[in-house]
């Protein structure tokens, strides 16, 4: 139940844990030591492989074999001692003491069992309530976290539901045995932004009402600043900076801090820049693309991008920019030649894309390429550095010795060091196989890049590192941008222009600089308002 | 992929799998090679000449001097056995050739060609893979003759539909693989996108199938000579040795007994590789 005003529902004291296998040991977590008060959120930031979810598994005993924590370790989650404690103390705590709210709704409930009986599990698990009552208490747990209808809901299944609401679902399940203590792992980063900040309001909610303890993993500063009362800093398995929120970012106290605060991106957008009056190199003419859902007779069409237009000059980025559903990714396909449009144009360089010959469709894959959100899956599992990186250069019929000098100038160019080049592509962190997927993308000089969510999947040092990497190609080599994100703050770092759009459709289109300072639609108001730390003046008076 | 879990992964794909794992895969490679040694040198493996008539020493159970004792002739046992593992094993490989090179071709025509082409060769296979092999192989013999490559050719024909559908599968699986499609922005044309990538890719699962179906291969093969469309005697092989013992099987148990249980371990041993080196895929996938 509720701690004690005194009584802190998670202590962890000097704690270590390392990954052991036969072959080595490898510290994950070491010396660390924090509070979270009673009714407090505290944020637990750092990047991947700061031992943050080592953490939060540990918190709820859910460490992987392979973990060791070392002597003298201590977590103490209502005064009650989880180190060392036997498995079914642990299961028994599990839900009443402390509850887990899990990264990715969509995969953490079981998709054939009603919503209903899977948060009437938990109540009946720890006898919370009589058999009889369940299903009243289920449907006060919906509305609790604010699903309507909650009688209906209760009785659907999780494919039902939308990301969002399984959050909620998820939530009402942490919260159901009334636990001091919630740990939540990355809780939003799988959903919309205008979603994820509902979510974090009743995250906050919950811990106001009913005096419940957050902690809160992330990796996103930004988010931390907005909703967490305490932030513990990690690098690389050790505290790095604790303190209030408010603190931390006034006046940070380290460097590593300082650095992590620098590179979180903010929503500044760049000057409008000069130029952009010549004929522009891409242009998508009313273009729609439906698809066939479901079959049986019950096939339905579904537009997933519906009379959109949109120019992009010769040396410019255009950003697209709208949640998921919006269509942006089937816009970078028809934009590629990889789709064909159901109807409209889409014209690349003076010629429609869907009339291509052989010679013209080769000449279009010379002048383009695609910058995907997940590299390691665009890269040939059996294939070095090198290989990835050459063939372009070989499709297109270069010299193998032009080849050979060329990749390493690329190399170079996107900054990785020719050791790399015998390395197995899938060898090499999530940032340098960004950067080999760049590379590749500009080998053969195209005049158009297609970068598809380029940066979601990597930290926030490694992508301020990536965005400045495709600044300065582009200043170099004059090449355009088709630029896909549902992430405000990065686009706002490079785009010249931005369509937002939703559900297939345009929103509000123009230069990046009056959409994000004086957006004309509630929807666009409504982004902006969502990214994390967008609110904070620092972040958007700057330009003005 | 996080830096931990690409760690995790590398432990994983690194670490020792378990003793009773490795001593299997042990003494199954151990079988596979004395197996082959004495297909390729008989010679040297075995004490006598496998036509040598010990006279006087007809059905003579097994002993120090004729380990695996003696035929009705007075022959050795052990050095026709040894003997037969030549024709045995050329036989299985050639079957194995046939099914894998001709399933490899048409799963990757299937998986990458056009509903047309698709749909026909499915039907096909559905079509042989609807009659028991062992007929199929028979109705082949028949066609061609007798003879121990005519039965290797008609085992490895046989074989074809199931290597086939393993290929298709997986060819669908890789082709639809986002490095496939950045080849295609590459400006790779179909064919080298098929060669370079979606071949060597999608043939990994089918590579592991190929032990477990060399063991296959050795009981088809047998079963064939045991019928007698194989080798004519007085060559042995495998299934020939079994059937020429068959008559005395109530005077002369090793007859049948020994050269049934060098198959079954032959083809135990290939199936212990095969369940390695699954395993060592299903841990890296």
């Amino acid at each position: 139940m509720t701690a004690d005003a005194e009584r802190p529902a998670l202590a962890v004291r000097g704690l270590g844990i390392a990954y052991e296998t036969h072959h080595y040991s490898e510290t994950a977590v070491e010396d660390v030591s924090f509070d979270v008060g009673a009714g407090r959120i505290v944020a637990v930031v750092g990047e991947s492989g700061s031992g943050k979810t080592t953490i939060a598994r540990a918190a709820v005993g859910l460490l992987p074999a392979t973990a060791r924590v070392a002597e003298g370790s201590g977590i103490a989650i209502d005064g009650i001692e989880v180190v060392g404690a036997p498995e079914p103390v642990l299961q028994a705590m599990r839900g009443s003491v402390v509850g887990f709210v899990p990264q990715d709704p969509g995969r953490s409930l079981h998709p054939l069992k009603r919503i209903g009986a899977q948060i009437g599990e938990v109540l009946l698990e720890h006898r919370i309530c009589a058999k009889g009552e369940v299903d009243e208490r289920v449907e006060a747990l919906l509305t609790r976290v604010g699903i309507d209808e909650p009688a209906t809901r209760a009785r659907q299944f999780p494919h039902e539901f939308s990301g969002g609401m399984l959050q909620r679902v998820l939530i009402a399940i942490a919260i159901a045995g009334r636990p001091a203590l919630v740990v939540a792992d990355e809780p939003t980063s799988a959903l919309d932004v205008t979603v994820q900040a509902q979510v974090l309001a009743l995250l906050e909610e919950i811990v106001e009402q009913d005096g419940v303890s957050v902690l809160l993993i992330t990796h996103d500063l930004e988010l931390a600043a907005a909703h967490a009362d305490d932030v513990v800093v990690l690098h690389d398995g050790r505290l790095v900076e604790q303190g209030p929120t408010a603190r931390f970012f006034e006046a940070p106290s380290t460097d590593y801090t300082r650095t992590l605060l620098a590179a979180s991106p903010k929503l500044a957008p760049r000057p409008p820049r000069p130029g952009g009056d010549g004929p522009p190199i891409l242009t998508v003419e009313d273009v729609r693309r439906d698809i066939r859902l479901g079959g049986w007779g019950r096939s339905r069409v579904f537009s997933a991008v519906d009379g959109v237009s949109f120019a992009l000059g010769a040396g410019r980025t255009v950003a697209l920019v709208g949640e998921s559903g919006a269509g942006k990714t089937s816009l970078a396909r028809l934009a590629l030649g990889l789709e064909r449009p159901t109807d409209g144009r889409v014209v690349f360089d003076g010629v429609d894309v869907a009339r291509l010959d052989r010679a013209g469709r080769r000449a279009l894959r010379r002048a383009t390429h695609l910058v995907s959100q997940h590299p390691a899956a665009s890269f040939d599992p059996r294939w070095s550095v090198e290989q990835v990186i050459a063939e372009p250069l070989r499709n297109a019929g270069h010299e193998r010795s032009a080849i050979t000098a060329r990749v390493r100038e690329l190399l170079d160019q996107v900054g990785l060091s020719a050791t790399a080049l015998r390395k197995g592509a899938l060898e090499l962190s999530g940032g340098q196989q960004q950067r080999v997927a760049i590379a590749r993308a500009i080998g053969l000089r195209p005049r158009l890049v297609v970068c598809d969510e380029p940066t979601s999947a990597l930290d926030v040092t490694v992508q301020a590192r990536i965005i400045a990497l495709l600044r300065e190609l582009q200043d170099e080599t004059g090449v355009s941008y088709l630029f896909i994100s549902h992430d405000l703050a990065v686009v706002s770092e490079l785009a010249d222009e931005i369509v937002v759009l939703r559900r297939g459709r345009v929103v509000e289109a123009g230069r990046a600089h009056d959409v994000l300072t004086a957006p004309r639609e509630a929807y666009t108001r409504a982004l902006i308002a969502a990214v994390p730390g967008g609110q904070r003046p620092s972040a958007v008076n700057a330009p003005r | 992929m996080t830096r931990r879990a690409r760690r995790a992964d590398r432990a994983r794909r690194h670490a020792p799998r378990p003793l009773g794992a490795r001593i299997g895969l042990g003494l199954s490679l151990l079988v596979l090679a004395v197996a082959v040694v004495a297909a390729l040198f008989p010679g040297l493996v075995a004490p006598h000449d496998p036509y040598e008539i010990f006279q006087g020493h007809n059905l003579e159970a097994p002993s120090g001097a004729h380990l695996f004792g003696t035929d009705n002739l007075g022959r050795d046992l052990f050095s026709r056995v040894v003997h037969g593992a030549h024709v045995s094993l050329v036989a299985a490989l050639v079957a194995l050739g046939i099914s894998f090179t001709g399933g490899t071709l048409l799963g990757l025509l299937s998986g990458s060609g056009g509903r047309v082409v698709d749909a026909t060769l499915m039907r096909a296979t559905d079509l042989m893979m609807s009659i028991p092999s062992l007929m199929l192989s028979l109705a082949v013999v028949a066609a061609l003759g007798f003879g121990t490559i005519n039965v290797a050719i008609a085992v490895g024909v046989a074989g074809i539909a199931a290597v086939t559908r393993l290929m298709r599968s997986s060819v669908l699986v890789v082709a639809r693989s986002a490095y496939v499609e950045a080849a295609a922005l590459s400006g790779a044309s179909r064919t080298s996108a098929l060669v370079r990538h979606v071949l060597p890719n999608a043939f990994t699962p089918v590579a592991a199938y190929v032990a477990l179906d060399f063991g296959a291969s050795i009981i088809a093969i047998s079963s064939l000579s045991f019928l007698g469309l194989g080798v004519k005697p007085p060559q042995p092989e495998w299934g020939s040795l079994v059937a020429e013992g068959r008559s005395f099987l109530d005077t002369a148990w090793w007859l049948t007994t020994l050269p049934g249980l060098v198959v079954t371990a032959v083809v135990v041993a290939a199936n212990g590789v095969f369940l390695y080196f699954q395993g060592a895929t299903r841990a890296a996938a």
